[in-house]
Parts: structure tokens; sequence; C-alpha cells
């Protein structure tokens, strides 16, 4: 059966059954509004949905019962027991119709032309109880085929009931008459079943009547009022519902509760597993593991009662994607794929909505109109692609289409218009961080409010609904290539996996959703936590990882309390990684999470409560709460620096900086990138020799200069000190005091004269010296000559941007290359005339211009085939000359590859 | 007073909070209970003196101390619990003893003082008149609808 018509049927079933029960209440107390537009509202969403799909006989029933209503409604007509019976007279055939429409997918023939005559006539208050209708009349009337088969038999009971009540025929009773006699004239197969689904107006229409006089076949008379229990019975008599049989409706609540009793159940047997476990009685672990096997089954059953497919939220997309592409004018496939997959029924109507947005929003704004696809050189047919899986203990649930992708330049204008980013942002901001601003709230970027979606109510909903049940949204836009949102969500909502932590003495739980790796943190050794400013960064991998304290974000101490181990919990909410500083982590354990009290429901920080297995009360933490209050401007910059990284996003000409001051008030920085490690050390370990200072750092000694020269070393307390690695020696920076790091595209913007100092540039709106690097680090080196080390490969580095070239230089140096630096192709070329040996040439290839003299030169040269050629970019270009290209501020990707040609070389020679 | 007639008089549990006695109807209190392990709530308002677990359901403890504006319990003396459930919320009042029930004629109560401080009057329906004692009949829902913070 159509997906449509059978939840149709289940709801109207549903509302069906209250309106009977109404209806009963409403007669006895015909004074209740409350119920009687309860029952309105019902019949005319049964009226309005019929009309919808096209059931003309259940609507034109429902529309006249409707108008009864309504003059009810409007005090213009006084319910009596005739009307109200008529009423539920004409309940009891849109059953019986509903019936046949569930066993036969379509309306039985006929019409319903008697009730229909009875219920106007009672709208305009004509029904006269002393004169009836002619009951005999409509039976006649209302057989699609009387010539067929009338049942005869079946009138007799009818009227003899009235007989016995002693007052003329009501017109409610007619219809049992023209029932059986509709159906067994359309289903002539099923003549001897059919009467069973009949008798319930009878009854109905007298339910403080006797019942022991009514005497049609196969009533029970002892059951007079329970009008949907007969009628069902009826339908199951005749085999007649096969949706009924195998299921059974149990109510929500009575699930709910289960759910919660058996999570008791489960705390309380880990209570007791704790116990016996401390004690050395083996008496109880016997029966205590058969009571932790059986707990456990019957989670899972519970658990089972609750899991639904997903695609029971998918039934009406592709409707939806049908309507749309017909409303847009476009053409689009609809792919589904692991409906199947089972969640929790709970989280499944949560994610019911946002999903069917989403939808929406790829069918209107993703995918293109077919003229501009074929323009475009896709197929005419645009793909929408739904997928569901599981993964660990977490759905997956996957929506992509292959549309023109998100549009970055229009989503950072709405950005920049509704004042979402600061227009000095705005340049910074990698794509991925534009495009999730459409998560931000009241962001909409449709030109024009469409049907289908754009009102304003967009993505900010949908991430707030699946925050609201601890998923995470992230999104993938590529230009002309479509869009990939991926959703994650916890399978369910009831129980949840988390880690149990320690902070400041007390525990709290995360959960797991959020948590990507632990790493152990000490005042020494590798992985040790960094202080800029104010703020506290891990170098994990490479990366610098920004970090927040769950003791000071939940007020437990007011600083941060250096010298101990730690832990950090890498946490990942969205495109925001960051890792959370603990004093311990105990253990994972699965967790039921309860809803605090109101007093409590204003504290982002928590998601709620929970009893852990001792019984004890913890507070649950919530990874989007803690992600929210990351937001002063230095995490913001950090942020920025950390997406950077971490995604290797497109073109963007911000780096990151570190500001410091060292010998006067005005700002200086530095490339972040070429610094190893911050340290702060007592100025009293930098032991001064003839030829500058040096301290014992991790058993080697280490050379410190300070920019502004020997005199401006502090001459007590603790110096901040800069350390970089170059040719696999250390070599330290003395400065007076680290300020920010910062995330800024840089333009240096006056060349300066003073040696060590590359020029000024303008950073967060001050003029600030960038620091030539090289210049301090050959001073430091000349004095302490480390010695030429051996067999270096040579690179020869073509950038016009000074910046670049001493960025790189040092950096390159310290991975063990011999770099000659110089600025353009003619310079380049004088330097291989002159005869320099070069491995591996390095060249800046946004410059047209540049590379094309730089490739002629090359293939001119006797040795230009031996070198190897790497590209650098700015903005991703590739140049066939060049082969690859390495972005210049990704380090590591350009160590890595000249890493790889170097050895290609090798090999080949 | 005491010559009420039995069926119209209403029955107070007496609880101690600092140096007064204050009284909560009976028919409101659900438990009375010794807290132990109150798992304080960090951010939460001071009046939240934390959860704790009373038979497997989680229970929001109040500090009547702090809700009556009374300076803080010092540190071992000993405290009570009351449990009352409040909009399908449980809650459990913290004071410092609970004494006996007592069976007083509403008729008997006055109108709380006009010079009393706002913060009492607010949370309480009257004062009873005892032997050489008063007792401030306590409005539990007030005392239990603290302001949520956002």
């Amino acid at each position: 059966m159509d997906d449509l018509l059978s939840e149709f049927l289940t709801e109207t079933a549903e509302s069906l059954d209250v309106i009977d029960n109404e209806l009963v209440r409403f007669e006895a107390d015909p004074g209740d509004r409350a119920t009687l537009n309860n029952i309105f509202r019902l019949v005319h969403t049964i009226k309005g949905t019929c009309g919808f799909l096209g059931l003309p006989r259940l609507e034109a029933l429902a529309h006249a019962g409707e108008t009864l209503l309504g003059r009810y409604r409007d005090g213009t007509l006084f319910p009596t027991e005739q009307t109200v019976s008529l009423v539920l007279d004409s309940i009891d055939r849109i059953k019986s119709i509903l019936s046949h429409l569930e066993g036969a997918g379509a309306e039985p023939n006929g019409h319903d032309r008697d009730l229909i005559d009875l219920l106007e006539a009672a709208a305009e208050g004509k029904l006269k109880s002393n004169s009836p209708p002619a009951p005999s009349a409509a039976p006649v009337a209302v057989p699609a085929n009387p010539a067929k088969k009338p049942a005869p038999a079946n009138l007799g009971p009818g009227e003899r009931w009235d007989e016995d009540l002693g007052r003329v025929l009501r017109p409610g009773e007619v219809s049992l008459a023209e029932l059986e006699a509709a159906f067994n004239a359309v289903d002539a197969e099923e003549i001897k079943a059919e009467p069973a689904a009949a008798p319930a107006p009878v009854v109905s229409a007298a339910p403080t009547a006797p019942p022991a006089i009514v005497e049609p076949p196969r009533v029970e008379p002892t059951r007079p009022i329970m009008l949907e229990d007969d009628a069902d019975d009826g339908a199951r008599a005749k085999g007649e519902g096969p949706q009924t049989n195998a299921t059974l409706r149990v109510p929500v609540d009575v699930l709910e509760d289960m759910m919660t009793l058996v999570s008791e159940l489960v705390l309380t047997r880990n209570q007791l597993l704790q116990m016996v476990r401390s004690s050395n009685d083996s008496q109880f672990k016997a029966p205590l593991q058969r009571l932790s096997a059986i707990t456990g089954e019957l989670q899972d059953g519970v658990m089972k009662t609750r899991m639904q497919p997903i695609g029971n939220a998918w039934k009406k997309i592709p409707r939806i994607v049908r309507d749309a592409a017909r409303d847009l004018g476009k053409k689009i496939d609809l792919v589904m794929e692991g409906e199947a997959t089972e969640l929790d029924r709970q989280v499944l109507e949560l994610i019911k909505d946002p999903l069917t947005h989403m939808i929406r929003n790829s069918c209107d704004h993703g995918l293109e109109r077919p003229d501009v696809r074929v323009g475009a050189g896709k197929p005419e047919t645009g793909t929408i692609r739904l997928v569901a899986y599981h993964e660990g203990g977490h759905i997956i649930v996957q929506l992509s289409d292959d549309g023109a992708g998100l549009n970055t330049k229009r989503i950072r204008e709405k950005g920049l218009e509704k004042g979402l980013i600061a227009a000095a942002d705005a340049d910074t901001m990698s794509d991925a961080e534009i495009h999730r601003l459409i998560f931000a709230p009241g962001f909409s970027t449709a030109a024009q409010v469409t049907n289908m979606s754009g009102r304003g109510v967009g993505m900010d909903v949908v991430k707030t609904n699946i925050d609201a049940i601890g998923g995470v949204i992230e999104l993938d836009s590529r230009a002309g290539q479509g869009t990939v949102f991926t959703i994650k969500i916890p399978l369910t909502l009831a129980i949840v996996s988390a880690l149990i932590l320690g902070a400041s003495g007390m525990r709290f739980a995360l959960p797991q959703l959020a948590v990507v790796e632990l790493v152990r943190v000490s005042g020494q050794g590798a992985n040790k936590i960094e202080h800029i400013h104010n703020t506290r960064v891990l170098r994990l991998r490479d990366k610098l990882l920004p970090l927040v304290d769950l003791s000071v974000m939940l007020g437990l101490t007011s600083a941060a309390r250096p010298g101990r181990a730690q832990f950090v919990v890498v946490m990942q909410v969205g495109a925001n990684r960051f890792g959370m500083v603990v004093d311990e982590v105990f253990d994972t354990e699965e967790i039921v999470v309860k809803p605090v009290a109101s007093v409590l429901r204003g504290l982002s920080m928590y998601q709620g409560a929970t009893i852990l297995g001792d019984g004890s009360v913890i507070m649950i933490v919530d990874p989007n709460g803690v992600s929210r209050t990351m937001s002063s401007a230095t995490m913001a910059a950090m942020r920025a620096n950390v997406a950077e990284t971490v995604q290797q996003q497109t073109a963007s000409d911000a780096i990151s900086l570190l500001v410091f001051k060292a010998g006067g008030e005005e700002p200086r920085a530095v490339p972040l990138s070429l610094v190893t490690r911050l340290e702060e050390l007592d100025v009293a370990t930098l032991e001064p020799t003839r030829r500058g200072r040096v301290v014992q750092y991790r058993g080697q000694l280490m050379p410190v200069i300070h920019p502004a020269g020997e005199y401006a070393f502090r001459s007590e307390g603790r110096q901040p000190i800069l350390v970089f690695t170059y040719e696999g020696r250390t070599i330290g920076l003395a400065v007076d005091a680290i300020v920010d790091i910062i995330h800024e595209p840089l333009k240096v913007q006056l060349a300066d004269s003073t040696p060590g100092v590359m020029g000024t540039a303008v950073l967060r709106g001050k003029a600030t010296e960038v620091i030539e690097l090289g210049y301090h680090l050959e001073m430091a080196t000349d004095s302490w000559s480390f010695g030429a080390a051996a067999a270096q490969r040579s690179v020869l580095l073509v950038e016009a941007n000074p910046f670049f070239r001493n960025m790189m230089t040092p950096l390159l140096q310290a991975a063990g290359y011999r770099v000659t630096g110089v600025d353009n192709a003619k310079a380049a070329s004088a330097q291989m005339e002159a005869g320099g040996q070069f491995d591996v040439v390095l060249a800046d290839i946004d410059d047209a211009a540049m590379r094309a003299e730089l490739a002629e030169t090359l293939r001119n040269s006797p040795a230009g085939d031996s070198i190897a050629r790497l590209g650098l970019t700015k903005t991703d270009a590739r140049d066939p000359a060049f082969g690859d290209a390495v972005r210049k501020t990704d380090r590591a990707g350009l160590l890595a590859a000249l890493d790889y040609l170097v050895k290609t070389q090798e090999k080949a020679a | 007073m005491s010559a009420a007639v039995s069926q119209d008089l209403r029955e107070y549990v007496t609880l101690v909070v600092g140096d007064y006695l204050f009284g909560a109807e009976v028919s409101r209190v659900r438990d009375v209970f010794d807290p132990q392990n109150i798992t304080p709530v960090p951010l939460a308002p001071k009046v939240v003196a934390g959860l704790l677990n009373l038979r497997g359901r989680i229970v929001t403890a109040i500090e009547a101390r702090e809700r009556l504006g009374m300076p803080g319990r010092p540190g071992e003396a000993p405290r009570m619990a009351v449990g009352v459930e409040r909009n399908d919320e449980y809650f459990s009042l913290i004071v410092d003893g609970v004494g006996e029930v007592l069976k007083l004629d509403p008729a008997t109560i006055e109108a709380n003082p006009s010079n009393l401080d706002t913060t009492w009057k607010d949370l309480s329906t009257g004062v009873y008149q005892l032997d050489g004692k008063l007792l401030i009949a306590l409005d539990l829902e007030r005392m239990l609808d603290c302001a949520p913070v956002h």
C-alpha cells in the first residue's frame, strides 16, 4: 500500500477513536466547548486529508459531519441525542469505509447520500424526531448495485430493535442497513463476513439502551460502548486488518516509563557489581552475574521497542522532492540508502523536521536548473543522496547533492551585511568558516523567498535541533561539485557513553561523541602546555591546540595551576577543535542522561545530570556549551589558526604571527610557524659568556640572544624565550613579553634598513616591526659557529616577496638544506650561470610572468633537466612546468614535498 | 488554642533553621532524610546546595539558610533534608534539623508582622504563637521557586 495512505489510515484511526470518546463526552455535557472544538478540529483534519488524498466519499461525509458540528459550535443548533448519534453514525461509516480502504486500497463504490442528507437536514434544524425520514428509503437508494444482493435478512434486527425501544426508528439506525447493503453490494465475495463491520452503529445509537435486546448476528451485546473494539473485531474476523494483527500499538508513555525503569535497573546492577567486586564474598557472584546478563538483555529488548528504521522519517521525502522538482522546474533524482538503519524513536522524531528542511534546501538552493547544469557540463538531472549508517554508537546521516556548492562570496557578503562577521575577519576567514555561517541564527541567503525554503528559518534551526540531541552537523561544499552535510547523532538519548573526568576534586561526565583523543601532559616532556599571553595552548603534532581549563570554566579555581600532570581532552565540536584541561580521567561509563531541575536549566555548561554506578550524582558537561564559552578574541584567532592548519583550506593569505615586545613598547612580530617552543626561564640560568648568553636546555647548551642586545636581558626573574630550531640546533630569542598570537594577512609596508628588521606592517591596527629572524639566527650561529653540515642538498629559492623568502630560508636551513634565495628569474638565471649547483628549484608560481621566465631559464640551462622543481603558491595554483605545488604557509607540506623530491632524485641517480 | 476541633487542625512538620522554628505542611512533605553526598553544581545559583540521589532519583537540594538570606551553616553542623515535589520536580530543602509534627488550628495563624523582612514575608504564610516560641509557616511553593539562571 502507498505509504502516504497507510500513514493516513493509522492517523485517522487514532483520530476517530478520540472523536468517538469525545462525542460521548460531549453528548453528556453539551456545554463543554473544549471537547467540541477538539472534535471539530479532528473532523476538519480528516476532511482536509481526504481531499488531499483524493478520497471523495470520505471527504463528502466528513464535510457534512463538519457542517453539523459547525452549527453546534457557533451555537445555532443545540446538540440532541439524535443529532449526536447521527454524527457518531457518520464516524462509523467513515470507519467502515476506512477498513475497506485498508483492505482494498481504494474507497468502496457507492455513496453516502442518505447519511449526508440526514446530516444536512440536521444542520438546518429540519430533522424532527417524530417525523423521521423514511428509513426504508435509504437502503434502496444507497446500494450501488441494488440488483446484486440487498441482504434483507439484516434489515430485520434493526427494525425489531427499534420496536423494543418502543419508539420510532432514529436516523442513525439507517446506516446499519445501508452500510451492510452497500458493503454486500460491492464486495460480493465477502458477504458472509461483512455484517460484522456494521453492528457498531446500532449499538452506538443507543449506548444507554439495554444491550440484551440487540440481536443482530455476531454482535457482542455485552460490550455496548466499545465502539472501536467492535469495529476492530469485525475487521479481524474478516481478516482485513493485516496492520493490526502483527503489531501492538503501545502508548509511548508506557515505553518511556519502561525505559526509565530499565535505566534505573542498569544503574542498580552497576552499583551491586561494584559492591560485590570490592568484597571477597563470592556467594552473590553467580546470581549477580545472571542478574547482570538478564538486565543487559532486558535493556536491549526495551531499547529495541524504541528503535525504528530511519526510513520512517524519510517516508515523505520522495514526495517532497518530486513536488519540489516540479515546482522549481528541475530534474532531481533521489537516492536513499540505509533506510533500515535503526535509531531511537525519540531521536527519529527530532531529526525528522531538520532533515525535511535540509532536503528542501538541497532541491531549492543546492541543485541548479537543468539548463545551468548542462551549461556547466553536468548531467541535466541532479542527484540528491540521502545515506544513513551506523558508526560506533552513532548514526551518521549524510545528505549530499551534486549541485553548485555553497556560494562563498554571497555568504560572505550576507555575513557582513547581517553583521555576523567583522569586515576585518571577512577576508581572512577560510571558505569552510564562511560556509559555517549558514548555521548562524537568522541567516538565509536565498535572493528571493521561494515556496520551498528561504523564509529565514534556516540552517540555524536545523543546527539547534541537532545540537539539542547531542549531535553534530558538518558541511563540506565544493564550488561546482556540490555540498555534503554530515550529521552525527547518538543512537539513543536515553543512554550515552561518557568519559568520567575529574576537575578540582569533583567528577564530571563528558559525552564521548565530542571526544577525539586524550593527551597526558606534564610540566616537562614532549606534551607540555605552553602559554601565550593569558592563553594556554598545546602543541599537538605540529598544530597548536587552544586549551580551556574545565576547573577555571566552572569557576572552581581562578587560574590555571601549573606544574601538575594533567590531561587534555581533545574535543571536536563542529569545526571547532580544542582541548579541555582536566585533572584526572577515570573511566568510561554508560550513563543515563537525566534532565536537571528548571532552576539549573539555564546553565549552558551542562547537558544534564546522572547517577553513577557508585550511586553518586554527577553533572554532564555539554560539549556545545564548552565550545561556546571559548569565544574570547584570542580564542577566535586561535580557532582561525587551527581551522586553517587542520582543514588545509583554500586561498587565504593570512598567516599566524606571534606578537611580542622586545627592547621597547612597540610590538614586534615573527611568523608563528617558525617558533618551535615558548619557554620562560629564570634569568639566572642564562649564563653570560664571552660570546653571549647560553642556557642549559634539554641536555644541550642553547645560545640565547635578545633582539635589542645584551643590555636588554632582565636582571632578575623569569625571561620569556622563543625557541627556534636551526640546523639541528636550538637557539633562544629572549623577549620582554609575549603579547598575542594573531592571524592576519601580512603586508610589509615599510622596508627597513635596520639590520634584523624586515619591515613594518600594520597588525591589529598597530604598526608592528616584523623581525627578520634569519639575521638574528645568523648572528647567533656566527658567534657560535656550529660548523658546516655535511652533504647538504641545495635549494634555489625564487621568491619575489621578501617576507616569504625570509620566512622560508631559516625553515629550509633548519631542515638541512643549503638555501640560496633570489627575488626574480633573472637573478636565478645569474646564479645558475655562475656555476651554482642546485638540486631543487623552489619557485613562486603565483606570478605568471616570472614563472614563464624561470621555466625558460631552466629549459636552456644544461643542468636544467636534473634539477627537481617545486611550485610555491598562495592560491593553490598549479603549473605543469613546476610539477607539484605547495602552499606557502604549509610548512609541513613543503618539507614533505622537498624530502620526497630529494629521495626520488637519489633513487634516480 | 489547643481546644480547637480536631478535623480543622493543620499538621506541620517543624523545621529548625538558624535560631528559628519553621513549619512545613505535612501534606506537602514526601520524605525526611539525612542528606548524604550532595554533589555541588558549579556555576549554579547559591541557593542550590547541589544534587543528591534519593532512591535512584536525582533531587535538587535547596539550602534553606541561603533562601532565607541567613548566614551559611558552619562546616560540620548537622543538617536534615525535607523532600518536596513541585511541578513534577523533586526538591529537598536542607535545614538544620527536623522536629516533631504539630497539629495547629489554622484559625490561630496570624498574618506576617508588617515590619517583617520582605524576603521572609514572601516565603511565609503567617505565624503561629506556640508556648514560648513562634512558628513561621513556610510557603513551600515559594521556598522552592528559585529564579532559573540564564
